[in-house]
Order: C-alpha cells, then structure tokens, then sequence
C-alpha cells in the first residue's frame, strides 16, 4: 500500500517553475522590444551606434557563464571550495557587467543621448536598465547560495538550488546576446 | 515520526501510515515547527489557507468595487438629486450632496480596476486555483508553498497600496481602467492623474509580480505534482481551466508590466514613448514622437487574455459542478478541453478588436474580426456540451447548480453580442457605447461572479466544514439573476441609440432624455442587487461559524480527490497516503452507480465510458 502513492517527478518542480518564469520573462522583453519595432517605424526615429563597452559587458557576461557552469560541476563533485570561489566570481562578473553597461549609459549621455533626447535613446535605458535588474537579481541569488555553502549548521546535498540558478544565469546571458544583436540589426 | 507526521497532527489518528518522503517537492520546507497563530493564520503557507485569504481579501474588495457603482449609479439614475449622506462619507468630493465630476470619474475607474483586477483575477483564480489544484490533482501542496504564500502578500501590498489611492488628497486614478495615455501620463491632464495615478501604477506593478508567482506554481504543480494514476485526462475539467488560465496570465500580464514601466518612465523621467506634440494649459509640451497607440497595444495584449483569465475558471468551476449535480458525466471531456485549448491560443490573437477605431490600419482589422468571430467557435462547443450534461440529467438545485446554470445563460446572451461588437464595421457605430458596457459585463462580470459563486457555494464546506445556508442561496440566487438581466438588458438599447459610455450627465442632451426614466430604473435595481449581495456576505460569514456542520467527508456524492480528504484537512490534506486514482472524474449513473469516486479501481466487469 505505501508504494502505492509515490510522487514520481521526472523534473524537479522548482526547476519546472523557473522555466514558466523565464518564458514570462522573455514575454516582457517581447513586449519591450515588440513596442521598440512598433516606434521604430514611425516618424522621428533617431538612429545611431551602441556604445562600445557594450562589448566588453558581453565578454564578461558569456564569461561568468562559463563559470557558473563549471561551479555547479564542482558542487557536484563536492568540491565546496573551488565551488565558493566559482560563484564568488560569477556574482562579480555579474557586478562588472552591471557597471559597463552603466557606464554605457553616460557614454551615451555624453554623447547627447540621455534618456529623454530621444524615444530610440529611452527604449536602450529601459530595456537594458531592466536587463540589468535582472542580472543583479541573479547576483543576489549567487549571494544567497554563497552564504549557505558557509552555513556549518545545515549542510545543503541537494544540487536543485545551484541547477535552477545557472540555469537563470545562462538565461540572462542569452537575453543579452538577444538583446545586442536585435539594437544592432534594428537600429 | 518525520516531519510529514507532526504535518497531519491535528486530524490524524493513526500516525504509523504516514509514508516517508513521497516526494522531493516537498524537502526543504519547514514543516517542523509548531504551528502558531502567526504561522497558521496570517503568514500560512498552506494553500488551502491561502485561498481563504485571497477569498476573503477579494470579497472585501467586491463590496468596495460595488458600492462605487451604487455611488455612480445614483449620479447617472438621479443626476438632479442630492444626497446629503454622500457629503459625510466623500466630503468635498460630494458637496452639496452631488458628486462632481472628477469624483464620478474616480469611481468609475476604480469599479474597473478593482472588479476586474483585486476581485475576477486574484479573488477567483486565487482562491479556487490555490484550493482546487493540490486537493484535485492529489498532492500535499503546492509546488513552492513559500513562493505561494509571496503570492498572497504581493497582492496584499498591492491591495494596501491601491487602498490607499484612495485617500489621497487628488483622489485616485481617474481615466479610466486602462489608463490610457496622454491622459494618464501627464498629471497635469487630471487631478486623478497626479499621485493617485502613481499610486495606481505601482499597484499593478505588484499585483502583476502576484500573479505570475502564483501562476508559475499552478503550471509546475499541475504538471508535477499529480498523483499516481492521475494521467491528464483524468484530470477534473476545474484543473484544465485553471492551467490555461495560469499559461494566459503567465505569458500576458508581463507585456502589461513592459507597458506600465514605459508609462512611468513617461511620466517622471521626460521620456516620449507614449506622448507627442500635446498642448496643455495652453503651453506646447517638449515631448515628440511618441504614440499612444502603442500603449494601446500594449495593454490589450495582456487586456485581452485577461478576460479569459477571469471566465476560464468559472467555466472549469460550472463544468464540474453540472455534472457533479446532474449525476451524468460531462458531455464532451476531451472538446470541452480542446475548447479551452482553442480559447487560450485565440486569446493572444484578438487584442487589435478593442481598438478598431483607434485609426487601426482596415485591412488589418478585418484579420482581427476573423480571428475575434473564430472565438464563437469553442465557446459554442463550451455551450453545447453544458446544456448535454444537463439534458435529461437528474437535476439536483442546489444553490451551486443554479448559479452555474445562470452561468451557462449570460454567458450565451452575453457572448451573443460578442459577434456584433467582433465586427469591425457594426464597431463603427457601437465602440464606447452603453451597448459595450452590456456585452462586457454580461459575458465578463455576472457571468464570471455567478461561476465564483457557484464555487463558493459548491466548496465553501470543504473550505470550513460547514455549509451555506441554502435558503438564503435560493434568494440570492434569484434576485441576483433577474437583477442582472433587468441591469445589463435595458443598456443595449441606450447604446444603439448612440449613448455613449463614461459620461458624468446626459440630462442636459436632448437625445438621450428618452432613458430618463429607465436609467432611474437601472439604478434603483441596482441598488436592490447590491443589499442582495450583503446578504450572500452576511451568509458566507455566518456560516463559517454558525453553518449547519458536515457529517459525511463528500457532501455532495462527487467523484474528484478532494472529497476523500477528511471533513477538515490538516496541511498536508491527506493524514495517510495520498490516493492513487484509477478512473476519470465523471464516473456518474455508471453501471446502475450513483457515483464511483476516482479512488475505486476499475473492476474487470464494468463497462467501459
């Protein structure tokens, strides 16, 4: 009888979760950038180039995915600490990624393109600036998991955590490379 | 003992059964605590209590939301009456006992927002998709109970922030639910478009995060979390409405979330998306390039979708109470889930059918008619297979069956005028008149109040252990009925003469002093249908406490999972195993059987459905 009711999960529910969420995600940068072609055939549409260190925050970014995938191989392994180090830095690279593109941002103001110039400039701030928020939502989730790799009381075995958050961190990595080659094509 | 024992202690008797460890959804959450006041009653993270909470917040909203349409109703019945009382309650917003304009406006508004957004989306896909999914589909929670509990606090904080647009001293939002811009963007348009507009966003934008974290546990949990034996296809028709109504709000209140972040940006950082070459108090804005059509766009690609998240759980909820009261199986399972199937892809296809007079390119309006008279298709199947359930069934009316039955009917004469206002062409005459506020709130509003309270009626003695009183339901349910045809029926005229919505006073328009008489009738019934309503409040309350209390697990004969869980489930819902299912949900009059619950393995003489 007791064998009767196990719960067979061929995929862990808060993995399944994270994938609806990015799928919600991806529909808001649709909307984004859906209104962004819609603007963009109308008159009064001011084109011009994305700032350079935007490839540089693209370095960084496909590198601290690289990262993330190799400390959920080491937390596997249980190699907790090249396993801290490993999501130490992918948080950084996060951070550093955060602060090009921000210095993106006052390039282009220098530039003559502050937010309220014109509506090709504004779409850029918004969709990067919520690019960004989501990038440092990642950051805060790597802290999350730092601090409970450090916790001696309560010893974490499950990989769910560490899974479902590299998997957010390739998603917004993707949504970026998404993201610069759609400004670059439809400028 | 595990955790999973102390989880069913206060109902269990025989802990020894309790299996270990049946599933890894469930690790990792607290569940060894004692359970306090705090923890049992406010930050609960079970679901059953949690769709108590998101019940309870969203009837105090529904009073509020239809106490302004009395308030408004008493302007547009009695526009040349005072009424001293509205002074004491509104203050300067009502002096001399008339409420003025921009006090008319806000409420009207504020109907809007609240109805379709605090009570038809978080009030009924809330509740019912919190308590329905793990009790039908045999799981112990949700998939994140945590983040359900989120769920419920967002909307909380979304609730306390539009609660107190309220109070503040330019009022709050005012131009309309969906907040068009320019209106909406500039605060010097309105006074309703100052504070109370910021107020107004913010809200949404939290009551948006809600949603979609109680939508992603739906999906995962439908998909996850089911127990043995519980294929797709055995699924209660309930489940399948609240899937596709969680896949709408996840894939749709984002783009309303993009559209609200680009309003603000407009509002308070000089951005142009929404805003071109205005004049204002006599003075030319900077702003250039911008359009308002777009944020059109943008709102009724999520505006759309939502009006299927509102009815699709009342049509999951109706098709499980007719045949549960009809004792026949539903008519038509696997149409009536291809229908909602059909629903939910067309759903992200029609939003350009609300603006064919917005200067929408022709040609592509006649895409959008097809595609919004294509709609007509699965709901008449919907329609179809609830009169075939009914049809020669033996009818139990129970307060429940009668409000789905009253579902199946505005839902048809709602629904019917659908394909007038689907036309693009009729639309030319018809958009914004009292012909549209008929459709919608026939088709949206009493239909979809009338599947919440069917489930309320039909759950409430899962929900306490006790039931309603049935009498007064009958009441209720009659005067609720007739009251909404005799509101809703009369506009239709108004609005093909030309009447147009979201007026303050046609008394000084000569063309319209023809609806005098029946506008003061609108609004008297009104006022009848909402006292009727107190009523249903006064008797959900009371029978909380003092309802007549259950005496058998599954009150009323029905098939489905939550029926085997004890009269009061603990969390966790089940003190033993959780049941393995055998059968579909609709096994009624079956081989000489009332009813054969899902539980009951198939014998090999029994014939096959």
């Amino acid at each position: 009888m007791i064998t009767m009711n196990a719960q067979k999960n061929k995929i862990h529910p808060h993995k399944y979760s994270m994938w609806i969420a990015m799928a919600s995600i991806t529909m808001m940068f649709i909307g984004f950038t859906s209104a962004y072609v819609v603007k963009r055939a109308q008159a009064s549409w001011l084109s011009f180039e994305l700032p350079s260190i935007f490839w540089v925050s693209t370095g960084l970014i496909l590198l601290s995915s690289v990262t993330i995938y190799f400390a959920q191989r080491q937390f596997k392994a249980r190699n907790m600490g090249s396993y801290k180090q490993l999501i130490t830095i992918t948080a950084l690279l996060g951070l550093a990624f955060a602060a090009c593109q921000v210095i993106g941002f006052s390039d282009m103001k220098n530039h003559g393109l502050a937010l309220d110039s014109t509506v090709s400039a504004s779409f850029i701030y918004v969709i990067v600036g919520a690019h960004i928020l989501h990038v440092l939502g990642g950051v805060v989730v790597l802290l999350v998991l730092f601090f409970r790799a450090y916790r001696t009381r309560i010893r974490t075995y499950s990989s769910v955590p560490i899974e479902v958050a590299s998997t957010y961190w390739h998603f917004v990595d993707g949504l970026w490379i998404y993201l610069l080659i759609f400004f670059s094509l439809a400028r | 003992m595990s955790n999973e024992a102390t989880l069913h202690s206060q109902d269990l008797a025989h802990h020894g059964h309790v299996e270990h460890g049946h599933g890894n959804g469930h690790d990792g959450h607290d569940h060894h605590h004692e359970e306090t006041f705090i923890s049992k009653y406010v930050f609960s993270m079970d679901h059953k209590m949690i769709a108590k909470q998101f019940l309870i917040t969203g009837i105090i909203w529904a009073i509020i939301g239809a106490f302004f349409s009395v308030l408004f109703r008493l302007q547009l019945g009695y526009p040349e009456a005072t009424f001293p009382w509205l002074e004491s309650i509104l203050g300067h917003w009502a002096e001399g006992g008339r409420i003025t304009a921009e006090a008319y406006y806000a409420l009207v508004t504020m109907h809007g927002t609240i109805l379709v957004f605090f009570v038809l989306t978080a009030g009924l896909s809330g509740t019912f998709s919190n308590l329905l999914i793990p009790l039908q589909v045999g799981a112990r929670d949700m998939a994140s109970p945590f983040m359900n509990m989120l769920s419920y606090w967002f909307f909380f904080l979304a609730s306390v922030i539009m609660m107190s647009s309220l109070f503040v001293q330019t009022g709050p939002a005012s131009g309309g639910w969906t907040a068009y811009p320019p209106l909406s963007a500039l605060g010097d348009a309105s006074i309703g478009s100052k504070i109370g507009m910021d107020l107004w966003l913010i809200s949404m934008a939290i009551f948006v995060v809600s949603s979609l974290l109680g939508s992603l546990n739906y999906i995962s949990t439908i998909l996850n979390m089911r127990t043995k034996g519980m294929s797709m296809t055995r699924l209660p028709l309930t489940i399948w409405a609240f899937f596709f109504t969680a896949v709408l709000g996840v894939l749709s209140f984002p783009v309303l979330l993009s559209g609200f972040v680009l309003l603000l940006f407009d509002r308070h950082a000089d951005t142009s998306f929404y805003l071109s070459e205005i004049f204002i108090q006599g003075k030319a804005l900077a702003h250039e390039g911008g359009s308002a059509i777009l944020y059109q766009h943008l709102f009724w690609f999520l505006g759309h979708p939502e009006v299927y998240i509102i009815i699709l759980p009342a049509m999951g909820m109706v098709s499980e109470i007719l045949a549960v009261n009809s004792r026949k199986p539903i008519f038509g399972y696997l149409a009536m889930v291809g229908s909602l199937f059909a629903i939910c892809i067309l759903a992200f296809l029609v939003w350009a059918h609300h603006m064919f007079v917005t200067g929408l390119n022709p040609f592509l309006g006649a895409f959008f008619v097809l595609l919004t008279l294509l709609i007509a298709v699965p709901s008449a199947i919907k329609v179809f297979n609830w009169l075939t359930t009914i049809w020669r069934g033996n009818i139990r009316f129970t307060p429940a069956s009668l409000f789905s039955i009253g579902f199946v009917s505005t839902f048809i004469s709602g629904g019917l005028t659908g394909i007038w206002l689907g036309n693009s062409a009729i639309d030319i005459h018809l958009h914004d008149t009292y012909f549209v506020i008929a459709h919608f709130h026939i088709v949206m509003g009493v239909s979809a109040f009338f599947g919440m309270f069917a489930g309320i009626y039909h759950w409430f003695p899962k929900m306490y252990g006790r039931y309603m009183n049935q009498t007064l339901g009958f009441i209720h349910f009659w005067i609720t009925l007739v009251g909404a045809y005799l509101i809703f029926w009369p506009m239709h005229y108004e609005g093909m003469a030309g009447m147009p919505r979201r007026y303050f006073d046609y008394s000084t328009w000569a063309s319209f002093n023809q609806f005098e008489g029946l506008n003061q009738f609108i609004s008297f019934v009104v006022i009848i249908v909402f006292a009727t309503q107190l009523l249903f409040v006064f008797n959900f309350f009371y029978s909380i406490f003092k309802g007549r209390k259950l005496t058998t697990p599954n009150p009323w004969n029905a098939t489905s999972l939550e029926w085997t869980t004890p009269i009061n489930p603990g969390h966790g819902n089940w003190p033993g195993e959780i049941p393995e299912v055998h059968r579909w949900a609709y096994d009624y009059s079956k081989d000489g059987k009332d009813f054969i619950p899902q539980t009951v393995p198939v014998s090999p003489d029994e014939s096959n459905h």
